[in-house]
């Protein structure tokens, strides 16, 4: 059966926790109302996570260049293989733009991001009320794009196991 | 006449010493004082809105200056308007209970070429301390820049109290800057 490799499939599971991870973080810091020790504690892992994601996704973009994932299944009809080409797509560019745009937005506002409160990660835009309310739309939109572009993304490999029996999903499970 | 000369003398003095004392207007649309803090060692830069700062300062008599400034500490901008509430409340600045910060100069002296050291007494939620901070002095289009930052410790003054003591959250040292541009 040919398979993604262990590295691309540590990548992708990897990749997979800390979107829902920052996700569901994200969530739970913007619901504590007014200010408290742990929601500032929860703004900063947000931004540690959001970091994290483009270090692990560069690494992927690198590997996966390196090393092909492997060709798609004879029994998937041409048209479905695009679709979901086009979604791995989408997916790729959501990885590196809803962090992107929440690191733009969190500069906006003069907040940097100190990652793991080392390292103090490179200026990118000066403080700004107005651009700072927009990049916060920006994150949110882009956000909840991929929300529901993971939700079809899952659901369509559980459909593929499930429903077509296929080995789509086992490709890029480890076992 | 010898009586008269002296008399007229001192007078003459006189002018001369309240002349190099005279108040300088402060440029409220240039001059920024500010607070930045460290959060999980993230820098966080605030500005006050709405404070006063009274400088006498003469480049030829420096050690005869004086200064004093007073903060509104309600009006503190932390670049979002929901933190700003918070910022009066009391276990911050209580701004209700003690609506102003000031500094009060007792002795300004010359610390060589546009320097000088500033010695007096900071009074932030109703904490008084003694303290010494340089000040740098420039002149730019006629008119006089004063710089100067001063470090502080937040928890002398109960600035952050109850779970916000944690200084592993908000470090202790917190520096407070002037950006003063000020002329006659």
């Amino acid at each position: 059966m040919p398979r993604y490799t262990k590295t691309a499939m540590l990548l992708h599971w990897l990749t997979a926790l800390l979107i829902i991870a920052a996700f569901f973080l994200g969530l739970t810091m913007v619901a504590i109302p007014g200010f408290s020790p742990t929601k500032l504690k929860y703004f900063s892992w947000h931004k540690w996570l959001g970091v994290t994601v483009l270090l692990v996704a560069t690494l992927r973009i690198l590997w996966r260049k390196a090393n092909r994932p492997p060709p798609p299944l004879a029994s998937i009809p041409a048209w479905q293989h695009k679709i979901a080409e086009g979604m791995h797509y989408l997916l790729y560019f959501l990885i590196f733009a809803v962090p992107i745009s929440g690191y733009f937005y969190t500069y906006a506002a003069g907040v940097p991001v100190v990652y793991l409160g080392i390292w103090q990660m490179p200026a990118v835009i000066a403080p700004d009320p107005e651009l700072k309310a927009t990049l916060k739309t920006v994150h949110y939109i882009l956000t909840m794009t991929m929300a529901a572009a993971v939700v079809a993304h899952a659901l369509a490999a559980l459909k593929h196991h499930f429903i077509d029996r296929d080995i789509t999903l086992k490709r890029m499970l480890p076992l | 006449m010898n009586t008269l000369k002296k008399i007229a003398l001192v007078a003459m003095l006189g002018i001369a010493f309240a002349a190099s004392a005279a108040a300088l207007k402060t440029d409220p649309a240039k001059s920024t004082v500010s607070a930045t803090f460290k959060q999980m060692n993230v820098p966080i830069d605030s500005k006050f809105k709405k404070y006063t700062v009274a400088i006498d300062y003469d480049a030829a008599k420096p050690d005869a200056s004086k200064a004093s400034v007073e903060v509104e500490t309600a009006s503190l901008d932390m670049g979002d308007p929901e933190y700003n509430k918070e910022v009066a409340k009391k276990e911050w600045f209580n701004s209700a209970q003690f609506p102003k910060a000031t500094f009060v100069s007792s002795a300004i002296k010359s610390a060589g070429p546009g320097k000088l050291t500033v010695t007096g007494k900071l009074t932030i939620k109703g904490k008084t301390a003694d303290i010494t901070f340089p000040l740098t002095v420039k002149t730019e289009a006629g008119k006089q820049v004063f710089d100067g930052a001063l470090p502080i410790k937040r928890l002398a003054y109960n600035i952050g109290e109850g779970e916000w003591k944690d200084t592993s959250m908000v470090a202790d040292d917190v520096v407070i800057k002037f950006h003063v541009v000020a002329g006659q």
